[in-house]
């Protein structure tokens, strides 16, 4: 009986239900989309880089080396010699490895010095592999492969002539315009920092440095631009230097043995890191703006209850005579209390409903763009445990903010009593 | 509570003793103050209304009656002496037997807004049979749904035409909703009707033949009817009237905010 009037004065009421649902169902969207995306970046931040057991640089802190060798931020403060590289790389437990070469730009793309092995074992999301949108991967060491934002960006096709420049910068003033690569492939888009690089082949890159140095007429600037951990300018085969290599174990068990042994390597001072560890650690410098943006999400879904709060509380002085009426009828003031509480429960029931139904149209329909754009790869599939706990967290406060209304009209009908009040 | 009770009823006879049988609403040394302590609202030393008595009650508002109404409901108990309605004194019962009680033997009929503006017609006929079962039974004794008998008794009241049934309650005048009250209260022959201002808005052609219609219904039902009103021209339609000032000796005037008391 209470359910079917409370069913029937809902509907009297069509609107401003209406538009009470419609803003818990935004708030709850807001609230749960934030959740995915942070989770889904979360991931994707960690699975910038996969499938790799170990990275190893010269010595330097654990971030400071996963920053300059995956995301290509900040600069290598020394380098490995390659009979370093050469003498772990054949050790039995390495199953592959890849060396990097970092210190040179193109256009502002950094420029990253490595072998076909990059392409072959360099996996990334849910160990993706690189694949090739245009062309193909290096054959000759004048080839270069771009990453899918280089190529965008500076209109590049297979084919084409790029000439790197040394340094970083965006801009820079040694230009090894006499040594050009040619652009070979192009790589379908991945959302990590290898779309923005420029791939060239590390035997390319020695003799570009080579010549340089051969060109180098201040001994000096030399000194110091080996001193600031970019290229040393002697490249000959056997003091050739790299910047990192990526390392794949064949049993994974044996990573933290090999980081040791890396890292007591007598031969020069190394760093070898756990890809997935460090990139935690990054993640709790850089996770501080995702709380940020769930807080305000949070906020969101306090102001969609308090528009619920604010429509029932006006709506009472209206149905103020309604219950009189119900009273007078024999409507407990227990059924008066629970008409009030029961609508607040509906409404937000509701708006969570299609709050996540909305959510889960907006993930199918954005996900192509997610994918390509912002490199999310967003699985559609059930709410995880910690969205039903949201979920049912603001389930709970829709029914608590719910208990105001409901107690002041239980106030009223005990009070009013066979008066109805105009 | 050690305040006197004045009035000859003050010891209380075991229940039923003393009063007719046939009385359907019996008060004696009933007390009643919002504050709960002195000056009293009500203070009315005995009031009886027999079986089908049809009662005038006469007073300017702001004098108590409806809080008499609330006592007589049982929505509110009261302080001192006993309310029987239908020889059962309600002040003994609890808050949910009160309710189940109003439910099943009292009809109602407000001075306006009565009805719910979401329901129709027959909807708003039939919402005692919602609350209370024994009015169901009672509305379909005569084979018939309670749909069928909030039709017959709004075709009594002039208000059978199908067109109006069908519409919204909201778009009804005044007179049509106070026939339409009248229906709710009368449906499964509840034993006492009271009706408080029903017909203050209503011009006097309509009151009379309002009256014409709910005295008809009532005696069909053989429900007594508890009429308030500040119109002291109804008064003769009546089987007896009371100034409301010689039954109660309160004050009568209802404290400030009694919108919210305690």
């Amino acid at each position: 009986m209470i359910l079917a009037l409370a069913a029937r004065s809902l509907r009297n009421r069509k609107f401003t239900a209406v538009l009470t649902v419609l803003s818990i169902t935004l708030a709850v969207m807001l609230l749960l989309g934030v959740e995915r995306l942070r989770n889904e970046s979360r991931e994707s931040f960690a699975a910038t880089i996969s499938g790799t057991d170990l990275i190893v640089g010269a010595r330097s802190s654990p971030v400071h080396l996963l920053l300059f060798s995956v995301f290509r931020i900040g600069n290598a403060t020394n380098n490995i010699r390659w009979d370093s590289y050469r003498t772990i790389a054949q050790r039995p437990e390495v199953a592959w490895s890849i060396p990097i070469s970092l210190g040179d730009s193109h256009h502002g793309f950094r420029v990253l010095g490595t072998t076909n092995e990059y392409f072959d074992h360099f996996r990334f999301g849910r160990s993706r592999r690189l694949e090739l949108a245009q062309g193909a991967v290096f054959h000759d060491p004048r080839d270069a492969v771009l990453g899918a934002d280089v190529a965008v960006n500076l209109g590049y096709k297979p084919g084409e002539s790029i000439v790197i420049a040394h340094g970083a910068g965006d801009v820079s003033f040694s230009l090894h315009e006499d040594q050009p690569f040619r652009v070979t492939g192009i790589l379908a888009r991945t959302g990590t920092p290898v779309d923005r690089t420029v791939h060239v082949t590390l035997d390319g890159l020695d003799a570009v440095h080579a010549r340089a140095a051969e060109d180098a007429f201040d001994p000096l600037a030399a000194a110091v631009r080996a001193g600031a951990g970019e290229h040393a300018p002697d490249a000959a085969r056997s003091d050739r230097a790299i910047t990192a290599f990526l390392v794949g174990l064949r049993a994974r068990g044996a990573a933290l043995a090999m980081q040791r042994r890396i890292n007591e390597y007598p031969g020069e001072p190394l760093t070898a890191i756990l890809p997935g560890a460090t990139l935690l650690e990054v993640w709790e410098i850089v996770g501080a703006a995702e709380r940020t943006l769930f807080a305000v999400s949070a906020l969101v879904v306090v102001v969609g209850l308090a528009g619920m709060l604010v429509a029932l509380l006006t709506s009472l002085s209206e149905r103020r005579r309604e219950m009189a009426v119900l009273r007078s009828v024999g409507a407990r003031p227990l059924h008066i209390f629970a008409l009030i509480l029961g609508e607040a429960a509906f409404l937000t029931l509701l708006g969570i409903a299609f709050g996540v139904a909305a959510l889960y149209l907006g993930l199918l329909a954005g996900r192509p763009w997610l994918e390509s754009r912002l490199g999310l790869f967003i699985v559609v599939g059930w709410p995880s445990l910690h969205e039903f706990v949201l979920m049912i967290v603001v389930a709970a406060a829709g029914v608590l903010i719910g208990l105001v209304p409901a107690y002041r009209i239980y106030r009223y009908s005990l009070a009013d009593g066979m008066t109805i009040r105009i | 509570m050690a305040l006197t009770v004045s009035g000859p009823s003050q010891t209380l006879p075991p229940r039923g003793s003393g009063d007719s049988p046939d009385a359907v609403v019996a008060l004696s040394g009933v007390r009643f103050s919002w504050s709960g302590a002195p000056p009293f609202v009500i203070d009315i030393d005995g009031l009886r209304v027999a079986r089908g008595e049809r009662v005038f009650l006469r007073g300017p508002s702001g004098s108590g009656k409806s809080t008499l109404l609330s006592l007589l409901a049982g929505v509110i108990a009261p302080l001192e002496g006993t309310v029987r309605v239908l020889d059962l004194n309600i002040g003994t019962l609890g808050g949910a037997a009160r309710d189940r009680f109003r439910a099943d033997h009292i009809g109602f009929i407000f001075q306006m807004f009565n009805l719910i503006p979401y329901l129709s017609v027959i909807e708003n006929v039939c919402l005692p049979c919602g609350f209370s079962s024994r009015r169901k039974q009672r509305a379909v004794r005569e084979g018939r749904s309670a749909e069928a008998e909030a039709v017959r008794l709004l075709r009594h009241l002039d208000m059978g035409d199908a067109a109006l049934l069908r519409r919204p309650v909201t778009e009804l005048s005044v007179g049509q909703q106070q026939r339409v009250a009248a229906a709710r209260a009368l449906i499964g022959a509840p034993e006492l009707v009271i009706a408080d201002e029903p017909t203050s808005a209503l011009d006097s052609d309509r009151r009379a033949a309002f009256l014409d219609l709910l005295f008809r219904e009532c005696a069909r039902e053989r429900a007594a009817l508890i009429f308030v009103s500040h119109d002291a021209t109804l008064a003769p339609l009546f089987d007896r009237a009371l100034a409301f000032a010689e039954v109660n000796r309160g004050s009568g005037f209802a404290p400030p905010g009694q919108g919210c008391p305690r």
